[in-house]
């Protein structure tokens, strides 16, 4: 396979991402080395300030919680504003020195990173998982989003994509890709409905599939709702108890806290099969919590968040026009759809059995994964198969008195435009400024600001004779283009963007730029670490060549020397200096002083061989070359 | 068979298709053309949905931007523009009182009710639109606003008074039929436009009968939401 057709289908979920390819006629999950499919989102720094992803970072979510990371897709294209919510329940902490307006950064150590850079991050994780795997660079993919994500939580994961090096052909709605994996082999005609709950978002979306068109036909959700807030709930609970039972107040405590959430995590995936779960923390200081949660006592706790999941649904089926009964088959996403409760109130909503052959966990990135293929050209599998995806939110404009006009409808078909004319108030006004919304309410200040455009280089002429065409266009990534053009003069305006949320492009480059020193220093470290390893092979290949009698055969002076050497290599390499230069310098030193010690250790091992002795020091198959240097020869 | 007039292939040079080519089948730089000329339907007002859906999902399938992803990026710049036109023709002709209002716009037509700069100029005051009583309804209108504000008063004093609600339920349905009815006016004057086409008489009369229907239409819907309002 050349390496330019590798297109990879990713899922950057809430709490585990995945990473997966078209393999002959199905798709496959492509595992991490570690051998799992899953890999989960979280990102920390550990002792050294090296930057772990996945399975390495989860314990530092406990040891360490103030270096370390989860759930940022909850913060991907929000603003500081806007997400106090979720500061009260979850553990980010922003930068100390964030401004006005100015993107949102979170604080991991002493490092503050943006959403996207984190996001980036574990993209780049499964960017070297795919590379691992196929042996050759992967610089292509198709990354899921929640189908109600809006324009600014789009643009970042498109940002987060090329931070991390990938060019992202297309983003798709989690839920149709879903539905691409559900249909694929099945060549099913109908009404499909995908309830898709993962960690942080809830989507529902009612498709029809028809000879290979997966056409969407209405969408809704919520874009913080999730396993996350049945956590969050438990773990309130628990800290309730705890302040009851024991006097301790530990809400501020993050390991205490963490803890709580591993334990709380564990008891609610228990009871997805048994009748009751025990929670069981030890919290420090000393002290234990423990508590026995019945199935009936954590489905009455979780009522109330289960059931935020029906209004969207409803809605959904409004606007698609359709009764429960007219549904044919419901397709189930998301981990959290295995709890029972989420089963039967699917099961009640439409009156139906939900399909639950899928593996939740995995089938959007294999969705990802076909969409990817389908984007390389495809095969004879994919050939009739296409995706017709809406836009979940109404587009509208700010116009006088505060109010939104609509002029793309929610649940319109992507790629999907519309135009509208502009001219000028005062006389030679050069400039038309449009602020562009996202939403379903009258007011403006209801609505999500998606971003201000302002157009320049308008022809000046007298007020009101300007007529400025623009065109707004909701691309398949569902994210909008605005382009315009004064009629009269021809003319094409000049459109400065300013993103609501987002970073803008040079902001984007920069990150790349600086992904790429990072990259600098993790090899900087990488090397320091390889010279340190380097540097204990040959001080323990010294420490036993000391017990050997050659020892005694060289010189006062080459003994006083080597030991000289050993004393300084032994500082660099501990020191807190990083010295890269320094340690390798020491090595070469050491190795030069000790090898006419090794020669003649080589020739008593030989000469000890030749007397048949056991040969349990030396190691006659590695024999170094010329330069018999401590390092090469092997006494292990 | 999409789009009546054909231009010169970019790619091939034959006089190809407006979407694409007939004979190398590139896609092709987009023209702007009526949503009508876009399907290759005629400019008539009962459309055969079922065919509708079908073109559209053919034409979907050679010009959707997926179906671009390894062309190059003048196509996609291309497929991107096509596909949007498409979408927006097959959304507005697909839905009958959306199909009607494009082609009152076509013939140069505002509805009162749309007009931007009544729409401006009400935002702008805070005052409402003027909205026109259909004459027959006027009795009906004065006397169900008569009865609504009764109810939201009788609300505020968190009184009840099932005879009203009653009075209003009967209104609000006699409405419903009204509404109902006037699509099947509307779907008349249709017939007689789409005779037009053919023969091509007397259209500005129909064009605006067409409105007359619409416009008492949108009235009914508006006092129909302001009922179910008050009645909540």
């Amino acid at each position: 396979m050349a390496t330019t057709d590798i297109i990879v289908g990713i899922d950057l979920g809430t709490t585990n991402s995945l990473v997966a390819y078209m393999q002959g006629d199905s798709p496959v999950v492509i595992p991490g080395e570690d051998g799992l499919n899953l890999v989960p989102s979280v990102v920390a720094l550990d002792e050294k300030n090296q930057i772990v992803v996945g399975n390495g970072a989860r314990k530092y979510l406990i040891e360490t919680p103030e270096r370390a990371v989860y759930s940022v897709k909850r913060l991907m294209g929000r603003g500081a504003e806007d997400i106090q919510d979720e500061l009260k329940l979850f553990p980010f902490k922003l930068a100390d020195d964030l401004q006005q307006g100015e993107v949102l950064r979170i604080k991991i150590g002493e490092r503050t990173y943006t959403p996207p850079e984190i996001s980036a991050l574990v993209l780049r994780q499964l960017k070297r998982n795919a590379e691992r795997f196929f042996g050759a660079p992967v610089t292509q993919a198709v990354i899921t989003v929640p189908a109600y994500f809006n324009d600014a939580q789009r643009q970042a994961t498109k940002d987060a994509g090329r931070i991390a090096g990938l060019n992202v052909l297309r983003l798709v709605n989690e839920p149709t890709a879903a539905s691409l994996a559900y249909g694929l082999d099945k060549k099913k005609n109908g009404i499909v409905a995908v309830y898709d709950l993962g960690g942080g978002t809830f989507d529902i979306s009612i498709l029809k599939l028809h000879d290979g068109i997966f056409e969407v036909i209405a969408t809704n959700g919520d874009t913080h709702l999730g396993g996350d807030d049945i956590d969050n709930l438990l773990i309130a609970i628990a800290l309730d108890d705890i302040r009851g039972d024991l006097g301790l107040d530990l809400g501020r405590s993050g390991e205490a806290v963490a803890r709580i959430r591993k334990a709380v995590i564990e008891a609610k995936i228990a009871l997805s099969s048994q009748p009751t779960a025990k929670l069981s923390v030890d919290l420090p200081g000393g002290k234990k919590y423990q508590r026995e949660i019945s199935l009936e006592g954590f489905e009455q706790m979780i009522q109330p968040i289960i059931d935020r999941t029906v209004g969207p649904c409803k809605q959904a089926l409004k606007d698609a026009g359709l009764k429960p009964e007219e549904i044919d088959e419901v397709v189930l996403v998301g981990g959290s759809t295995r709890i029972p409760k989420v089963r039967r109130l699917v099961q009640d909503l439409f009156a139906r059995t939900p399909h639950t052959d899928l593996n939740p966990d995995e089938v959007v990135a294999l969705g990802a994964a076909v969409q990817a293929h389908i984007l390389g050209g495809g095969s004879e599998i994919t050939q009739d198969m296409l995706l017709l995806d809406v836009t979940p939110l109404s587009l509208g404009i700010e116009v006088a008195g505060g109010v939104t006009d609509k002029i793309i409808l929610r649940n319109s078909t992507v790629p999907a435009s519309a135009t509208q004319y502009y001219t000028t108030q005062v006389d030679g006004q050069t400039n038309v400024a449009i602020h562009v919304l996202q939403g379903e309410r009258e007011l403006a200040r209801d609505c999500r600001s998606l971003a201000r455009f302002d157009l320049k280089g308008v022809p000046p002429m007298t007020a009101g004779m300007p007529r400025i065409e623009v065109k707004f266009l909701i691309d398949a990534n569902g994210i909008l283009r605005v382009s315009a053009r004064e009629q009269r003069s021809g003319q094409e305006a000049e459109i400065d963007v300013q993103p609501s949320y987002g970073l803008t492009d040079e902001q984007v480059e920069n990150m790349l730029l600086e992904s790429f020193d990072y990259a600098e220093e993790d090899f900087r470290q990488r090397q320091v670490i390889e010279a340190r390893r380097e540097a204990d092979t040959i001080l323990t290949a010294l420490a036993k060549a000391k017990k050997n009698h050659a020892w005694q055969e060289i010189t006062n002076d080459e003994r006083r020397n080597i030991e000289t050497l050993e004393k300084d290599l032994v500082a660099v390499k501990e020191g807190n200096d990083d010295d890269y230069h320094a340690i390798r310098a020491g090595i070469d030193a050491l190795n030069q002083a000790t090898m006419r010690l090794a020669e003649l250790m080589m020739d008593t091992a030989v000469s000890t061989a030749l007397k048949g002795k056991a040969m349990d020091e030396a190691d006659l198959e590695e024999r170094p070359q010329s330069g018999h240097s401590m390092a090469k020869a092997d006494f292990e | 068979m999409p789009g009546a007039a054909t231009s010169r292939c970019w790619s091939c040079g034959t006089m190809g298709a407006v979407q694409f080519c007939s004979a190398c089948g590139k896609v092709q730089p987009p023209v702007p053309v009526d949503y009508f000329t876009f399907f290759g339907f005629p400019r008539k007002l009962n459309l055969d949905t079922a065919a509708l859906e079908k073109e559209f999902y053919a034409l979907s399938r050679r010009l959707h931007p997926d179906v671009f992803g390894q062309a190059e990026d003048q196509e996609r710049a291309w497929s991107l523009e096509q596909s949007s036109m498409l979408n927006d023709a097959y959304r507005t002709l697909k839905d009958p009182i959306k199909r009607t209002e494009y082609l009152l716009r076509l013939e140069g037509i505002e509805l009162e009710e749309q007009s931007k700069q009544a729409t401006e100029k009400a935002r702008a005051t805070g005052e409402l639109k003027k909205q026109v009583v259909p004459p027959d309804l006027l009795e009906e209108v004065f006397e169900l606003n008569m009865h609504l504000e009764e109810l939201r008063v009788q609300k505020k004093m968190g009184e009840d008074d099932p005879g009203l609600l009653e009075e209003i339920g009967k209104a609000k349905l006699s409405l419903e039929e009204k509404y109902d009815a006037l699509l099947n006016e509307l779907k008349t004057e249709w017939n007689k436009w789409d005779k037009t086409v053919d023969a091509g008489a007397d259209r500005r009369k129909i064009l605006d009968q067409m409105v007359d229907v619409l416009n008492r239409r949108n009235y009914i819907r508006n006092l129909l939401r302001d009922v179910n309002e008050a009645m909540e």
